[in-house]
Order: structure tokens, then C-alpha cells, then sequence
């Protein structure tokens, strides 16, 4: 981590760690521990809420572990304890405290998360900076349109008109609200600075309210396993001040290329590590787009087809209509997808997402030519190139 | 459950065993395995209802139910599986009258029905298809295909067993382990009719009021 | 295109010789050590002639007893299986850091930890709990065997068959590249095009048809076949865990076997379900697969809450604190875990209210569990606590677990799930609770039962070794990634930025060193056991003052079980009759109805492999033959009226003869 927030030492929960640390004998700074010392006002309320539920279970699972050694220890065969009873197997007022015990501390638990849950639910705009200071009225708060690619994260500020790719800055004590998609498979968009996580789903939108309350560099990543490039896909989020937020604003605007859906789509494409992109403007009706399932032309948007579908449907005929509906693995051939029983011998295991062995053209065809996308990126070991156009010309040998 | 020891037993001295071998009958367990059998596949059918209740709506801008479903047509199919059932009941009347050849001209009879059935189910599905309406075309039709589809397959099936207890009615007659079978059987596809009148109920009937 | 090029991707679907990953050292060096290993199996089988002992005794048997030991094996076999698996994650997570790539790439290590946890839940977990059951649950309720002996016997094969499945896509082709529970549209054909997600489905199919067959067939043991006076409350508590599982099974597996079916119609027919477009809706998925997935997770504690009770009332010398409320707990528990499986998807965007109402029926299974944990606590209260190597593997459950618990009741709270969820810290938690309770519960079970099975006792020394490297070892393994957790660091990772975190990945692939160490032990363990049998004899069929009735019969047990059906007057049946004087009857014997073995299962289940593989290569000859097949033999089976015998009295008294002398020789 380049930069780590100094430690406030003024609260209990950090009191503690710092306790723990000497006592590890491990090099645990308590930068190290960003989910117990997290720097935005959500996480932080997530931590205390770590914190109290741990301390309250620790009421009973702390004496039932004390109790397992002791009686282990003190009716041990060897001990012949005197008041070795072989019947007893019942006391009315034991099994009342053995239920009513863990029953009263989740009744505390349940009415804690019951109540955190809806305060922290991250579609709940949010009402503080932190926990002394209350959101000055008619504060609007930053919108971030977050888009998760294979394996890399697209980010929109439809108020500037810029994009970034991983990277993500935020005005420290300003609310952002984030609107989240994907553009193939489920990924969870992560800040574990910030805030909890929240899926990242093609053709839905998930929303995350927060708020960074120190300055700092911290990291962003998927949560959630998304294929091959999963582990590289992680982003720096700056929180800055003001004046640094609007001066990297202005850099983005200053040097970058625009994001139009040409380079929206190459940009779609998978690739691992990519490095820190930007975009002095962006296409406004992009994130729109990508949500509803076409940025790319002659796409039908979902939601033009979900109102036909609310309207009852769009006749007999419709049902031969096929042209631009097809999205996952799309290769422009195909508009109504083969499952594997349909397709003829030789087109088994071909897709656009195509793997190093299956991507071989077949004995008698010459190569098809179209991008490899490497899914799984096999052969690459340095992991740098999305694209090994030398891998499709051996040809395949069918047993 | 049995007769206990015979050697009386007092309560200073019970018996901790039983003198005679116990009386399970043959098959003792098996309406109860089978009945457990019946209810975890009530759990399948319940999983593809709640999947089309989730998917139903989801043309993809394509045809809706009002536009596919042929209700006559459904309404005939309704009649030869109720109808089979029917036969079915009476074909169990004569196994309890241990009348073999009842018995066979009446499963013959609802493995009769259950053909028509099929094959009307087949018609509608053909002609789904040869429409455009196809199970890959929305998902709604994917899970109507997939509910429809997957009762046909048991009513296929059935009609398979039928026809095997048939042949075995014919070779052994109503012995304890056929009327057994038959018994199961019976649930199987007395199930199939509940299903059924769901998949009519839920997919046709409410999909036209859609 | 010549014609020779379509009659071979005819024949052989998409099976290539690309399939064979011949570019995998790992792969190559593994097949040759199995290739010999088998070799060297097949060789001695065949050098000794035990073919057909193997195939007349054990493959066609229908003895519960047999069934439970062969599914023991699976388990174990299995289990270093997946276990070479977890090794592997450990040492690439632990090498991967200051730019290093480890030894692994995507594409294997992404295969790695989806079969790891695959095998772990579905071949080693399910088969070893179903193994037990299989062996106890008869014994203990006084039967023969169990209600549908044929159907104990497919289910076995078809268990195993998933095995074999899943171990062939080690070797030709490859496994599935989307984590254990392949979420789509990951798992989906357009972004899963190849093999894997096919031998998941398939493996995982065939495998869950074996499990419920075997659901119903217990729960129709236990329901049908109690011994006269074994009243619903007088059940020893493992059967009634056995019950409750089994009826999870059956109320859980089916929805496993139709979400399944519906990833293979859209990968198979090119339907709409799960996919982005066309209006399917990936999450239904994830919904289905959790509504099977949280019952799961009781299906294997269960059964290990059933061991656990039986081995503190045994070695403490009491009766059970609180067998009622155990039951309900039990009950609860089972109910409850129906409604809870949204737990595993609150960061999908639920409303505030639906999270709440999950996290908090989540809590409550907390209520029953630590009832059941108090329980046994105040079983050991004024015992006399024998410290066996049965006790000593309850002890280190009942301190690990509780710590499982917790962890898992914090994660059930909704806004510290989001932080938590997907992170190490969920591994470290569900580790904590099925190493600490369900792999503990059947060492613990595997200690405790062996006399019975096999007439001797474990050795000690080995097994002590094994117990305590064990116990260190999960908490070294697992405390730092309890730790990584908190410090942000998500599952699944292949490679790491931050090399700050690296100490601990290595101090966790020495915990997981230790574990290796502990499963050598225990392998030695069973090796000087057998070597020393003589030694550790145990002719009296009751080593360790038992209570229950498996306790009665001799070790190991008849095939036939019990000479005569007991007749039970009290909970702790064994233990009732000991006190009261009970006299073994030495005549008087009767001849005694058995089911006869076959072959049957063996064959439907070496058809169902030869479907999955053709479903999975697209070689649908194959399968289509395959099917006719099943469907044949199934039919053919149905014409076979005669599937019984009588056990002769003569044999019966010879049996009995031999075990009053035994019994004598005791004094």
C-alpha cells in the first residue's frame, strides 16, 4: 500500500488492535487491517457493528469454552470425582438458561441488525459525513457510473463527462453515489476503505451510497470470482480534497482520448492488467447502454424489450424476429444461439470466448482471423497480451 | 409393531428380544419410499413452477402466451389425462377383484389416453417450433418448454412402466409384488394428473389472462 | 472438409487430442503415480485372485454394513484427492507476490480450488456421512438392514460414478474454471464454452441421484424398521440426527438435480434461463442453487452432532443431558434451514428488509446450536470422562466450532456481511465449521465405530500424533486467513500486489503442511492397526461401554446383524439391558430372511458414466446408447421376482456357536 492513513488512536476498537499487534509478534500495522480501520463513514459503522456483535457473542461463546476445559478437566476419569452421577440427564431450570441464554443475546443481535441493516443499506442515500457531522442540506452527492469489464473497471462522471479506467477518485466528505453493472459475468465491486461491497450484474443495476472521510490512496478491487483475469482486477481510488479532486478532473479532461462506443467496445474486450486509462469525454447515453445490453449497434436495449413484454408481448410474427437480441458471446454470425445438441460437428466448442484449443480451425478451413480473446489465459504466462494470434493457426488433430 | 417374547415378560425381568422372527411383510416400506420418492419429485416440478413464475413474463420482445397458446387444444389434452386417471382408478377396482384381465384391458386403456396425450402435446410443441417460438427464443418460452416439456417426459415414462407391468401382469398375474406395483404406479401417475391441472391452471389458463 | 474430419468429430464429439493435457507437467507426473499405483492394485488383485471375492462380496452386496465401509473408502480416496488440491492453493497463494505468477497459472489454478471444493462437499463430506449412516443407523435401531438393500447398493455406484467422473476430467479434458457453485452466466456456454462446467454438471447429477435414492431409503429405514419399543423418543440421538438429515436430502437434493438440468438445457439446447439476453436471469440460479446449498451444510453437520452426542454420553459414563430438547434442537435446525439461504447473497442487492429477515432466521439456528452445545456440556458434568481418541476429537470440536459459530453469526448480520462476504475471512469461517465439526465429527465417529466394524481398535499412538497435528495445524492453517480477511483480501485471488501479506499465506501453508502430516498419521494409524489387529483384538463387541444397541452384537457384526430382533425398553437401549442383567440367548435360533446381492447397480451406474461422457464430449452415440441402456437394464431388473433368501439355521447357530466361545474366552 503506498499511502496509509495515520491511525487515529482516539477509539477503542483501534486501542485494541494496536494491543494485538505486539502480541502477534507479526508485522501487523494497523494500515494492514483496513476492514477494522477503514477511512470512508459506512465502513467505519460496519467495523463498530464487527465489533459490537463480536463482543456480544463473545458473552456466551467466551464462558462455554471455559466450561468445555474445566469440566473436561475436572471429571476426567483419573480425578473419580465423588459426585459422578451416570443418571442425570435432566434439570428443568438448566435446560431454561441453556435456551434463553443464546435466545436473549440473539434478541439484542436480531434488533441490531435489524436496525443497522436499514441504516446501512446501501441504497440509503446517505444522511452523514461521519458521525459528528449531519449532511448539509441540498448537498448533491457525486455520481459514479461503474462498470465492470473483463477484468478491468470502467468508471463514469456523468456530471464532468470523463471516464476513467482503474481509477477512481472522490472529493474527500462528499457523498458519492455509485450505479453499478457488468458487462459479462457477476463481479462485486469492492473498497473495503469505503464501504462494503455490492454485486456488480450484466444487465442489472445495483447502487452504493458512501462517503470517504480521509484523504488517501486506497484499494479497490472485484470481490467475486469472475474467470481468469479475476486476480488483476483491482483499481486505486483517490480520495483527495476539493481542490485536488477538481485538479485531477481537469487532467483527465486535459489529456485523454473521448470514450465513444467504437472504443467502448474495444475497450469491452478481455484483457488483464490494464493499465490506468482515461477520457476526457464520454458518450452520455454509454452507461445507459450497457445496462440495458446495447452499447453495441443494432443491439436491442432491454428496456425497450422489457416494455414490450410488460405490453403483453409483440405478436406471432415477432417470434422470428431475432436480430439484435443475442449478447453473451456474440460474433455477429449468429443471432439465435445453438445449444450444443444443434450445432453441426464442426461447430462444436466454437464461441467467441474461445479457448487455445478449441479456437484451432479445423483441418480444411483456414483460420477465421477474428480476435482470440483468451479467456482463460492459458498460454500466457506473463499475463501482459490479450491477444496470441500466433496460438490459432496449428491446426487440431481429432483423434 | 410384532409380537413380543413369548416367555412372559415382568417388569423385573423383561424380555429384550423377540423369540419368533418378526413379521415384516415383503415391501413393507415401499409406498412410504415411494410416496417420499413422489414428493421429492414434486419439489423438481416445483422449482421449474417457480422458475416460469420468475421467467414467465420475459418475452424478449417476442410472442406472448396470448399469442402461442391454443386453449381448445389444451383443453382436450386436459381431458385425456383426466380421463386416464379415470381409467386408471379402474383399473385398480379389478386388480382388488383380482380380475387380470380387467386389469389389463383397463391399463390399457389409460396407456391409451396417456398416448393421445403425448402425442398432442407433441402436435402443440411442433407447431410451437415451426412458428419461430422456440425454447431458445425467450426465456419464457424456455420455461414453458422446460414445465411442459418435463411432465411429458414423466407421462412417457409411465406409460413405458405401464406397458412393463403389463408383460409382468401377464407373466405372473396379480401377485403381491405386481399389485404392489401397480399400486405405485397408480400414485405415479395420479400425480402426474395434480401436476397437471398446475401446469394448466398456472401456465395456460393464467398466462391467457396475462 | 474431408469426410474422415466429420465421421471423427462424429465419433469422438469434441475429444481431441488437445484434451489430453499433456502440456501439464503437474497433470503428466500425477497420471504416471496413478497409473502406477493402479497398475500395481489391479496387479495384486489380480495376482491373488480376489476379483471375484471383490465383485461376489463387495460390489454386488446389498449389506448396509459393506455399502457403509465401501463408501468409507470413496470418502478417503477422495479426501487426498481434494486434499493435494487445497495444498496446491496454498503453496501458489503463498508464492504469488512481488510479481511472482507462482507455479500455477489461470487456467489450472482456477480448476484447482472449483474441484477442491467440489470433491470436499460432494465426495468426501457426502459419501464418509453417508458411509456412517449407512453402517450405524441399522445397527442401531435393530434391523437387518435397510428398507430398499438394492437401491443402498445403486446408490453407492452412482456416488461413485460422480467420483469417477470428476477424477477423469483430472486427465482428459479439463474440470470447471467458475468456482464450486458455478454461478452464470460465468458457467454459462458463451463464457464457459469447453468441457469443465459439463463434467461438473454431469458428475455432480449422477452423484445427487445416488444421494436421494439413498435420503429415501433411510428415512424408510428409520421410519419403518425400529426394533419393537424403539418409540420415536427412544431413538439413540445419531439416528435421530440420521432422520433429519435424510429428510434434508430428500427435500433438498431435488433442487439441485432441476437447477442443474436447467444449466445443461442452456448449455445443452441453447435455452434462455440463466443467460444475459433473451430474459434470462442469472440470479434465479443463484437462488436455486442455495435453497439445495444452505440445507447442505446441515446435511453434514447433522449427522456429526448425532457422533459428537453419542461419544460424550459413551465416554463420560452418563446418559445424554437433555435428549429431548437435543431432539428439538435437532428439528429446529432442520426446519430453519430452509430459510436461510438468501445469507448467501446479501450483497446482491436485496432490499434492507429481505437482508434483515435472512440474517436474522440465520441467528436463530445459533439458538438450537448452542442449546446442543450446552447439552453436551452438561453431559460431561459429573462424568467420568474417559479421554479416548474419540472424546479427545469431541473436545477439539467443541473449542473449534464455537469459534465457527461465532464467526458465522457475525456474517449473518447483513452490513458486516458486506465487508466480510467473499473475503478470507468467509473461507476461514466455513473451514472453522466443516473441518472443526463435520471432518472432526467423522474422525471422532471413525475412531469410535472401527472396533465394530472391523474388531479392533485403532492404535492409539498414531492416532494421537494424527489428533494433535490435526487440531494445531487447522488453526495455523486457518487463523491467518481469519486475519487476511480483515485486512481486505478476497477469495479466489491467483496472485497478490501487497507483499506485506505474504507472511501470512506462509504461515497458513504451514498449518496446511501440519494437516499433511496429520493425514499421514492417520493413514498410518489404519496401517499399524491392521498390522497389530491381533493386538488390539476386541472380542467382546462392546470396547468402550457402549449404550446403544450396535453395541449388542458381536464386532463385527453378522450379516444378518442380530440373531434374534431385540426388543428395546429404554433411550439407551444397550446400556438398559447391560444394567438389568440382560442373558445373551444361545439357542433357539431361526433361519433368517435376507436380501440376495446383484449386480445390477454396478452396471446402471457404469452406464451413467458412459452417459456423462458422452453428454460431456458430445458423442451422442454414446450417450443415446448409453440411456437405452439404463433404461433396459432397469426393466430387466423389475422381471427379477426373486431377490431373497433364508440364512440357514445352521449357519446362524454356527455363527452364534462361535461367538459364545469367543465371549467365554473373555471370562
Amino acid at each position: 500500500m503506498s499511502t496509509c492513513p495515520i491511525p487515529d488512536s482516539s477509539t477503542a476498537p483501534r486501542r485494541f488492535l494496536r494491543f494485538l499487534a505486539p502480541l502477534m509478534l507479526l508485522p501487523l500495522s494497523a494500515c494492514n487491517f483496513v476492514v477494522m480501520n477503514p477511512a470512508g463513514d459506512v465502513a467505519v459503522q460496519q467495523r463498530d457493528l464487527i465489533l459490537i456483535s463480536t463482543g456480544l457473542m463473545l458473552l456466551i461463546i467466551l464462558p462455554v469454552m471455559a466450561l468445555t476445559v474445566l469440566f473436561a478437566w475436572r471429571y476426567r476419569k483419573s480425578a473419580e470425582n465423588p459426585d459422578y452421577d451416570p443418571d442425570w440427564d435432566h434439570s428443568t431450570s438448566l435446560e431454561l438458561i441453556i435456551w434463553s441464554a443464546p435466545l436473549l443475546i440473539i434478541i439484542c443481535l436480531g434488533a441490531i441488525t435489524w436496525t443497522s441493516t436499514h441504516l446501512l443499506d446501501p441504497y440509503r442515500p446517505i444522511e452523514r459525513i461521519d458521525a459528528s457531522r449531519k449532511i448539509a442540506p441540498n448537498t448533491k452527492p457525486l455520481e459514479v457510473e461503474v462498470v465492470a469489464l473483463d477484468w478491468k473497471w470502467l468508471f463514469i462522471y456523468p456530471e464532468l463527462g470523463i471516464a476513467t479506467v482503474n481509477e477512481l477518485a472522490a472529493p474527500v466528505d462528499r457523498p458519492i453515489s455509485f450505479k453499478i453493472t457488468s458487462s459479462t459475468v457477476m463481479n462485486s465491486f469492492y473498497v473495503p476503505a469505503l464501504a462494503g461491497q455490492i454485486y456488480a450484474m450484466p444487465g442489472m443495476q445495483t447502487v452504493l451510497h458512501a462517503v470517504i472521510n480521509k484523504p488517501g490512496d486506497y484499494e479497490g478491487f472485484s470481490a467475486n470470482y469472475s474467470g481468469a483475469g479475476f486476480s488483476h482486477m483491482r483499481f486505486r481510488f483517490h480520495a483527495l480534497d476539493q481542490t485536488g479532486f477538481d485538479r485531477w478532473a481537469a487532467t483527465v479532461k486535459a489529456d485523454g482520448q473521448a470514450l465513444d462506443r467504437p472504443t467502448y467496445l474495444k475497450l469491452e474486450k478481455p484483457s488483464e492488467k490494464d493499465p490506468v486509462r482515461r477520457f476526457a469525454t464520454v458518450d452520455a447515453t454509454l452507461f445507459n447502454s450497457i445496462v440495458n445490453l446495447c452499447a453495441r449497434p443494432g443491439q436491442r436495449c432491454m428496456s425497450d424489450l422489457m416494455h414490450i413484454d410488460a405490453m403483453g408481448g409483440a405478436g406471432k410474427e415477432s417470434a422470428k424476429d431475432v436480430e439484435g437480441l443475442r449478447h453473451d458471446a456474440h460474433d455477429g454470425s449468429d443471432p439465435l444461439e445453438k445449444g450444443a445438441l444443434q450445432k453441426e460437428p464442426e461447430e462444436k466448442g466454437s464461441s467467441p470466448h474461445l479457448l487455445k484449443d478449441s479456437d484451432k480451425a479445423p483441418p480444411g478451413k483456414t483460420p477465421t482471423g477474428h480476435q482470440h480473446d483468451n479467456r482463460d489465459m492459458t498460454m500466457n504466462m506473463d499475463g501482459m497480451s490479450a491477444h496470441h494470434p500466433s496460438d490459432a493457426s496449428a491446426p487440431a488433430h481429432t483423434l | 409393531m410384532s409380537t413380543e417374547a413369548t416367555a412372559a415378560p415382568t417388569d423385573a425381568n423383561p424380555a429384550f428380544y423377540l423369540a419368533e422372527e418378526p413379521h415384516h411383510p415383503e415391501g413393507s416400506s415401499t409406498a412410504l419410499g415411494f410416496w417420499m420418492y413422489l414428493m421429492s419429485d414434486c419439489l423438481i416440478f416445483a422449482c421449474l413452477f417457480a422458475t416460469f413464475a420468475v421467467l414467465g413474463g420475459s418475452y424478449a420482445g417476442g410472442p406472448g402466451p396470448k399469442d402461442l397458446f391454443d386453449l381448445p387444444l389444451v383443453a382436450l389434452n386436459t381431458a385425456m389425462l383426466l380421463f386416464s386417471s379415470i381409467t386408471y382408478g379402474f383399473a385398480m377396482l379389478a386388480t382388488e377383484k383380482g380380475k387380470v384381465g380387467a386389469t389389463q384391458g383397463w391399463l390399457a386403456v389409460t396407456g391409451l389416453f396417456g398416448l393421445a396425450f403425448l402425442s398432442i402435446e407433441l402436435y402443440e410443441f411442433a407447431h410451437l417450433i415451426h412458428e419461430g417460438a422456440t425454447p431458445q427464443r425467450s426465456a419464457f418460452l424456455s420455461s414453458f418448454f422446460t414445465l411442459v416439456g418435463t411432465h411429458g417426459l414423466h407421462v412417457t415414462f409411465g406409460t413405458i412402466w405401464l406397458v412393463t407391468l403389463m408383460v409382468q401382469v401377464g407373466k405372473h398375474g396379480l401377485i403381491p409384488a405386481n399389485k404392489r406395483r401397480l399400486m405405485c404406479l397408480s400414485m405415479f401417475w395420479h400425480f402426474l394428473d395434480v401436476i397437471w391441472i398446475g401446469v394448466f391452471t398456472f401456465v395456460y389458463l393464467m398466462g391467457m389472462l396475462r | 472438409m474431408s469426410d474422415s474430419y466429420t465421421l471423427a468429430k462424429i465419433i469422438f464429439g469434441r475429444l481431441t487430442w488437445e484434451s489430453f493435457p499433456i502440456h501439464e507437467p503437474i497433470l503428466i507426473g500425477t497420471f504416471i503415480m496413478v497409473l502406477i499405483g493402479g497398475v500395481g492394485v489391479v496387479g495384486a488383485i489380480t495376482k491373488y485372485k480376489l476379483w471375484g471375492y471383490l465383485w461376489t462380496e463387495w460390489f454386488t452386496t446389498v449389506d448396509h454394513k459393506r455399502i457403509g465401509i465401501m463408501y468409507m473408502i470413496l470418502g478417503l480416496i477422495m479426501f487426498l484427492r481434494g486434499f493435494a488440491d487445497a495444498i496446491m492453493m496454498r503453496l501458489q497463494q503463498a508464492m504469488a507476490f512481488n510479481g511472482s505468477e507462482g507455479y500455477l497459472n489461470a487456467h489450472h489454478y482456477d480448476q484447482v480450488f472449483t474441484a477442491h471444493g467440489v470433491i470436499m462437499i460432494f465426495f468426501v463430506a457426502m459419501p464418509m456421512v453417508t458411509g456412517l449412516m449407512n453402517y450405524i443407523v441399522p445397527l442401531q435401531i435393530g434391523a437387518r438392514d435397510v428398507s430398499f438393500p438394492f437401491l443402498n447398493n445403486f446408490s453407492f455406484w452412482m456416488t461413485t460414478s460422480g467420483a469417477v467422473t470428476v477424477m477423469m476430467s483430472l486427465f482428459v479434458g479439463e474440470f470447471a474454471r467458475t468456482g464450486w457453485l458455478a454461478y452464470p452466466p460465468l458457467s454459462g456456454i458463451a463464457y464457459s464454452p469447453d468441457v469443465g462446467v459439463d463434467y461438473y454438471i454431469w458428475a455432480l447429477q449422477i452423484a445427487g441421484i445416488g444421494t436421494l435414492l439413498s435420503g429415501v431409503n433411510l428415512v424408510a429405514t428409520i421410519v419403518k424398521m425400529r426394533a419393537p419399543g424403539m418409540t420415536m423418543m427412544k431413538m439413540p440421538i445419531f439416528t435421530w440426527t440420521s432422520l433429519c438429515t435424510n429428510v434434508l436430502i430428500v427435500a433438498a437434493f431435488p433442487v439441485l438435480t432441476a437447477v442443474l438440468a436447467l444449466l445443461s438445457l442452456d448449455r445443452y439446447a441453447g435455452t434462455a434461463f440463466f443467460t444475459n439476453d433473451f430474459g434470462g436471469n442469472a440470479m434465479m440460479y443463484v437462488n436455486l442453487i442455495w435453497i439445495w446449498g444452505h440445507p447442505e451444510v446441515y446435511i453434514l453437520i447433522l449427522p456429526a452432532f448425532g457422533i459428537f452426542s453419542e461419544i460424550t454420553s459413551t465416554f463420560s459414563g452418563k446418559r445424554l443431558f437433555g435428549y429431548t430438547s437435543m431432539v428439538y434442537a435437532t428439528v429446529v435446525i432442520t426446519i430453519l434451514s430452509y430459510v436461510v439461504w438468501l445469507h448467501h447473497f446479501f450483497t446482491m442487492g436485496s432490499g434492507a428488509s429481505v437482508n434483515s429477515f435472512f440474517g436474522i432466521t440465520t441467528m436463530v439456528i445459533s439458538i438450537p446450536t448452542g442449546a446442543k452445545i450446552f447439552n453436551w456440556l452438561f453431559t460431561m458434568y459429573r462424568g467420568r470422562i474417559r479421554f479416548e481418541l474419540p472424546m479427545m476429537w469431541t473436545i477439539a470440536f467443541m473449542l473449534t466450532f464455537t469459534v465457527g459459530g461465532m464467526t458465522g453469526v457475525l456474517l449473518a448480520v447483513p452490513p458486516a456481511d458486506f465487508v466480510l462476504h467473499n473475503s478470507l475471512f468467509l473461507i476461514a469461517h466455513f473451514h472453522n465449521v466443516i473441518i472443526g465439526g463435520v471432518l472432526f465429527g467423522l474422525f471422532a465417529g471413525i475412531n469410535y465405530w472401527w472396533p465394530k466394524a472391523f474388531g479392533f481398535k485403532l492404535d492409539t499412538v498414531w492416532g494421537k500424533r494424527s489428533f494433535w497435528l490435526w487440531a494445531v495445524g487447522f488453526w495455523l492453517a486457518f487463523m491467518p486467513l481469519y486475519i487476511l480477511g480483515l485486512m481486505g483480501v478476497t477469495r479466489r485471488m491467483r496472485v497478490f500486489d501487497d507483499p506485506s501479506l505474504q507472511i501470512w499465506f506462509v504461515i497458513a501453508a504451514l498449518g496446511a503442511f501440519m494437516i499433511a502430516a496429520g493425514i499421514a498419521c492417520m493413514l498410518m494409524q489404519f496401517y499399524v492397526s491392521i498390522r497389530d489387529r491381533e493386538k488390539l483384538r476386541d472380542t467382546t463387541g462392546d470396547p468402550w461401554d457402549g449404550r446403544t444397541l450396535e453395541w449388542a452384537t458381536s464386532s463385527p457384526p453378522p450379516d444378518y446383524n442380530f440373531a434374534f430382533t431385540p426388543v428395546i425398553h429404554d433411550g439407551d437401549a444397550w446400556s438398559d439391558m447391560k444394567k438389568r442383567g440382560y442373558q445373551r440367548p444361545l439357542d433357539g435360533f431361526r433361519s433368517i430372511h435376507m436380501p440376495s446381492n446383484t449386480g445390477t447397480g454396478v452396471i446402471l451406474a457404469g452406464l451413467s458414466t458412459a452417459f456423462s461422457v458422452g453428454m460431456i464430449w458430445y458423442m451422442w452415440w454414446l450417450a443415446g446408447l448409453s440411456f437405452v441402456g439404463i433404461l433396459a437394464v432397469a426393466i430387466g431388473h423389475t422381471f427379477n421376482y426373486k431377490r431373497d433368501f433364508h440364512i440357514p439355521v445352521e449357519d446362524v447357530v454356527r455363527t452364534e456357536g462361535e461367538r459364545t466361545k469367543l465371549l467365554a474366552t473373555q471370562g
